[in-house]
């Protein structure tokens, strides 16, 4: 039986940081405001690079952290909601950054789920043994596509990337991924077509907040009973981050204290696709994740689509 | 006080950690009891959990104050 194992990680965040302070200099807002509703304090925000840019250097972060070379790479597949271009995909982009050529490269489109639904495609795509050494990659620029007039809103993105390379394997791995959408909910969480001007994001806060929270409680329940485990058994959650608000939600229904919650709001805002994969990468950098422990990632977004990953590290 | 009023009352006072002494039928979430917006959503999801019901979007955003909880219970509960 072939596995899929996360064999390195890696992660990149642009240098600019647009604190709760900065933002109280261009919106109607607080500090205080944003931090007790989001639990964010700053986020990183690009200047001149594009999703490429991020994605590529935390691509490079984890081939060096997986000990492998850029080479090495079979498949790359990176899930983004903000690409440099509408095409080519930056899936293509990286791979000439990287200065290899050759094998199949795409985008996957989830929203903020798209890190688990990247997984899952490249862990079918492992598992099949048709590919050895897969780069998956959560980049996005949010910043790009919001609206700094719009202050309940504005104040949740930040910018960064997120990367695994996901390697064969006789010994999981990843032990099971589970995704899902249901596209009547379309215009909760989306970036309409706008004739006045920039299309930007626009969102239910309230209602989406609600469903993430039962949604996420559901998709918990589906993971844990397909590998006949308890909650007890996950060493450390991996959420999309979201909103501290509803990681606090979700752990508490885990009955998970917040200390086995893997939690990068603070720092780095939601940053959609890549927030799961910097999550992983600061807490195995940090020494908190270790080899042989049980992750659970889990994702909520715009579709909706949400979905889950159990991970043996 | 009547069975659904207290425990409407103790999810109010855990959701929104507020002393059982100031939470009065009267009391608005909001205003009295110092709930943002996404402390009246977690409150109506926890008065869904424990009287096993859903509360539609559009009836939730009715629900203001603890009668108004209570009084919701009272009709759409069986």
């Amino acid at each position: 039986m072939i596995y899929a194992r996360i064999a390195g990680t890696g992660s990149y965040l642009p240098p600019n940081i647009l604190t709760n302070a900065d933002l109280e200099k261009m919106v109607d807002t607080t500090d205080e405001w944003i931090f007790s509703r989001t639990g964010i304090k700053q986020r990183h925000r690009v200047t001149d690079e594009l999703t490429s840019d991020l994605a590529t250097q935390a691509a490079r972060n984890a081939i060096a952290a997986a000990g492998i070379q850029a080479a090495d790479i079979d498949l790359i597949i990176v899930a983004t909601t903000t690409p440099d271009k509408i095409f080519p995909s930056v899936a293509t982009m990286v791979q000439r950054k990287l200065g290899i050529a050759g094998c199949p490269a795409f985008d996957v489109q989830a929203v903020c789920s798209g890190f688990v639904y990247a997984l899952t495609t490249a862990n079918h795509f492992i598992k099949s043994g048709q590919y050895k050494n897969a780069l998956v990659i959560g980049a996005d620029t949010f910043s790009r596509i919001c609206d700094y007039t719009d202050r309940s809103n504005c104040i949740l993105w930040g910018d960064g990337a997120g990367a695994v390379i996901l390697q064969t394997s006789e010994q999981p791995g990843i032990l099971s991924t589970h995704i899902h959408a249901d596209g009547n909910y379309e215009t909760y969480l989306h970036v309409p077509h706008n004739p006045d001007g920039a299309d930007t994001v626009v969102m239910e806060g309230n209602p989406v907040f609600k469903m993430a929270v039962n949604t996420l409680d559901q998709i918990v329940d589906e993971t844990l009973a397909a590998n006949q485990m308890q909650k007890s058994d996950i060493d450390w959650l991996v959420p999309h981050q979201a909103n501290i608000r509803i990681l606090q939600a979700t752990a508490k229904k885990l009955e998970m204290p917040m200390d086995k919650v893997v939690v990068t709001v603070d720092k780095h805002g939601n940053t959609s696709a890549a927030s799961i994969p910097l999550a992983l990468d600061t807490a195995v950098r940090d020494g908190r994740i270790q080899r042989g422990q049980i992750l659970l990632m889990e994702a909520f977004g715009g579709g909706f689509t949400w979905g889950s990953a159990l991970v043996k590290f | 006080m009547s069975d659904i009023e207290q425990r409407v009352k103790k999810i109010v006072c855990e959701q929104l950690g507020a002393n059982e002494a100031d939470v009065k039928n009267a009391s608005s979430f909001v205003d009295d009891l110092g709930a943002d917006s996404l402390d009246t959503v977690e409150l109506v999801m926890a008065l869904e959990e424990e009287f096993d019901c859903e509360i539609p979007d559009e009836e939730a955003e009715k629900i203001t104050t603890v009668q108004q909880a209570i009084d919701y219970v009272n009709a759409n509960v069986k």
